[in-house]
């Protein structure tokens, strides 16, 4: 298991190397530093001495390489329009997002297994085919059609919840602010959860169900029954176990995309997030932020990847044995 | 000593339900195995015997389903049971062996978990109970070192192990019958003399009853004390292994036996029965061997022989033997 571990952090680690590099190579390419600190009544002489004391004449992978030290001690350089750090910029909103996220995973795992099992094991019941037919519907639908039209129903139609912002919020400890204690911040995440989770559930639902009927038609399926076990049993520990591995697999990059995914839903909700932020960073030529979101966002989706292959080792025997080598 | 059977297998008739009409896989077949008794079913791919050994406890895979006949066992009849008293006949007093080990035991369940949960299943004991008895039935298939074996997964184990693994569990709450379909089938042929021992030694041990299903007579011979030979769904003869392999009765019978190796000289032609066995949607009127049988008669098309008494102890399905 260490060896697996190690060789899975040793590939995390070059993966966010390349994604430094690709970010570097943008900011490098995109914006000119130099415009960031002088104002216009610097002379072009000035410029040049300036550039020059801050080793912008240095060749592309010296900087890099400097780019990458201060990365590491967590500088990834300064927003133009904030003017402060852009990575505390990024942490300021990554609550928000990161909430968004959390709430629509959780509503992927709690409906998607019980639906994805039932619609295997009877895949012919009236109630399989329905929800096989809407989670056809979920996934056509982009998702900020789906948002619109959750706004247009329950916040102008019915007028049950709040069709945008994050409502009342609670800063806990270290600044980070939770929509998560306050009813009014529940109420507000229902829609912009239900909205992006609506790719990923019918994502899941299929998945699950295409996987459990593979494994259902299985020998040891059949032999677990043989045994006398429960069907329960059956079903959910030498069913649903090894159903769990390619979902586990998809499931961490969907992860990642979810995160990175939910631009559309932040902006259509004004949800206060990572997403919206760089949607506007896109707008005010905000490089450094711009680069800085996709350094940040590179080395989330990596961990979370990283973390995923782990537990995937931990349910998958066969790759524990491997690592062990 | 009762003198009830066992196991009773009345007219068991098991169909498929395709799209155009249903299939019949196994036609009213019909035999008794008595407490302790080990009875081989052998015949060709397609002829029913697999089917017949799921269709005991009602396993047999969708779209098959029993459509009649009674299975009596241990006073009981299996076919009238709700499933819940069938799932306690399972693995309980009737246990099932696989063809292929490689693909029975759950690759992500410990052995120790997939033993622990069969004794659980079925009786009311602690976990430590179970392991225990768990650990002794690994010991009776002579597998070294049974502690750390619980905790290893399937894959940690060669084919034959496995397979061991899996006559282990199917002792764990000691059974009355073992079903094995095709056991030794997808090991190698040096495993296969071992686990066939093995198997026969612990049913005479244990006094547990088999139904051996195999293609393969030189395996029947060895193991079970009486044959039934199995052919498009139907039994065409059953009787002792010394008389059917010695003395067979019914035409397909002795095809089957003067097609072993064997019984041709070295450097000669392999014996054949001519033609297939028929496809179940094709098997013909009356008897089902007629369009392969060289001795076949006018009557043989029009009407299905009955199985009936014919050499010493043995039943046939033929109109030609008297």
């Amino acid at each position: 298991m260490f060896a697996f571990f190690i060789r899975r952090v040793t590939q995390a680690v070059f993966v966010m190397l390349v994604i430094s590099l690709i970010g570097f190579t943008i900011k490098q390419s995109v914006g000119d530093p130099l415009r960031e600190i002088t104002g216009i009544s610097v002379s072009a002489a000035e410029r040049d001495a300036l550039r020059e004391k801050l080793g912008l004449n240095d060749p592309f992978l010296l900087q890099w390489g400097r780019f990458l030290a201060r990365a590491l001690q967590g500088d990834l350089g300064n927003s133009f329009y904030f003017k402060r750090p852009a990575l505390q910029v990024i942490l300021g909103k990554a609550p928000a997002t990161l909430e968004l996220v959390f709430s629509t995973s959780l509503l992927v795992v709690l409906l998607s297994i019980p639906i994805g099992i039932y619609a295997a094991v009877r895949p012919r019941a009236w109630l399989a085919r329905f929800f096989m037919g809407v989670s056809i519907v979920g996934v056509s639908i982009p998702v900020f059609l789906t948002a619109i039209l959750l706004i247009y129903v329950f916040s102008v139609g019915l007028g049950w919840l709040p069709s945008f912002g994050r409502g009342e919020l609670v800063t806990l400890f270290g600044g980070w602010q939770s929509g998560y204690f306050t009813s009014d911040g529940l109420k507000h995440l229902i829609l912009p959860s239900i909205a992006l989770s609506s790719i990923m559930l019918p994502l899941f639902i299929r998945l699950i169900r295409a996987e459990m009927k593979e494994v259902l038609e299985t020998d040891y399926i059949k032999y677990a029954r043989a045994k006398g076990l429960k069907p329960g049993r059956v079903l959910l520990v030498h069913g649903f176990k090894n159903t769990l591995l390619p979902v586990i697999t998809v499931g961490g990059v969907q992860l990642g995309t979810l995160i990175a995914f939910t631009i559309l839903t932040e902006t259509v909700f004004q949800w206060q997030g990572m997403g919206a932020m760089f949607i506007e960073a896109v707008d005010r030529a905000d490089t450094s932020l711009i680069v800085a979101y996709l350094v940040f966002v590179g080395a989330l989706f990596v961990t979370v990847n990283t973390v995923v292959d782990l537990v995937y080792g931990l349910v998958n025997p066969m790759i524990r044995i491997a690592g062990r080598r | 000593m009762d003198r009830q059977p066992l196991l009773s297998v009345r007219d068991l008739e098991i169909r498929f339900r395709m799209r155009h009409g249903d299939l019949t896989a196994v036609n009213r077949v019909s035999f008794d195995l008595a407490r302790g008794d080990r009875l081989g079913i052998v015949g060709e791919s397609g002829a029913g015997k697999s089917v017949t050994g799921f269709g005991i406890l009602n396993l047999v895979s969708k779209p098959g389903y029993i459509a009649g006949g009674r299975l009596l066992f241990e006073g009981r009849e299996l076919t009238a049971l709700p499933e819940e008293d069938l799932r306690q006949i399972r693995g309980n007093r009737i246990s099932m062996i696989f063809q292929d080990p490689m693909m029975t035991l759950n690759p992500v369940l410990t052995i120790g978990t997939q033993m622990v949960e069969t004794i659980l299943a079925h009786r009311a004991i602690s976990r430590a109970e179970a392991t225990a008895i768990a650990l002794d039935r690994i010991r009776k298939v002579a597998i070294p070192s049974p502690q750390k074996r619980l905790q290893q997964y399937p894959h940690e184990f060669s084919g034959g192990m496995r397979q061991r693994i899996v006559i282990a569990i199917a002792l764990l709450n000691s059974p009355a019958l073992i079903i094995a379909d095709e056991p030794t089938t997808a090991l190698d042929v040096t495993i296969q003399a071992d686990i066939l021992e093995l198997l026969l030694g612990l049913c005479q041990s244990e006094k547990m009853g088999l139904i051996l299903i195999t293609h393969d007579l030189a395996v029947v011979s060895q193991v079970a004390e009486r044959i039934a030979v199995m052919y498009a769904g139907t039994i065409v003869e059953i009787g002792p292994t010394a008389q059917v392999a010695g003395n067979p009765q019914h035409p397909y019978t002795r095809g089957l036996l003067g097609a072993l190796p064997q019984r041709v000289p070295r450097g000669g032609r392999l014996n054949q029965i001519p033609g297939m066995m028929p496809t179940l949607t094709r098997v013909p009127e009356g008897c089902p061997f007629s369009n392969r049988c060289t001795l076949c008669e006018e009557v043989c098309r029009r009407r299905v022989p009955p199985l009936e008494p014919k050499a010493a102890g043995c039943l046939a399905a033929c109109h030609l033997l008297d």
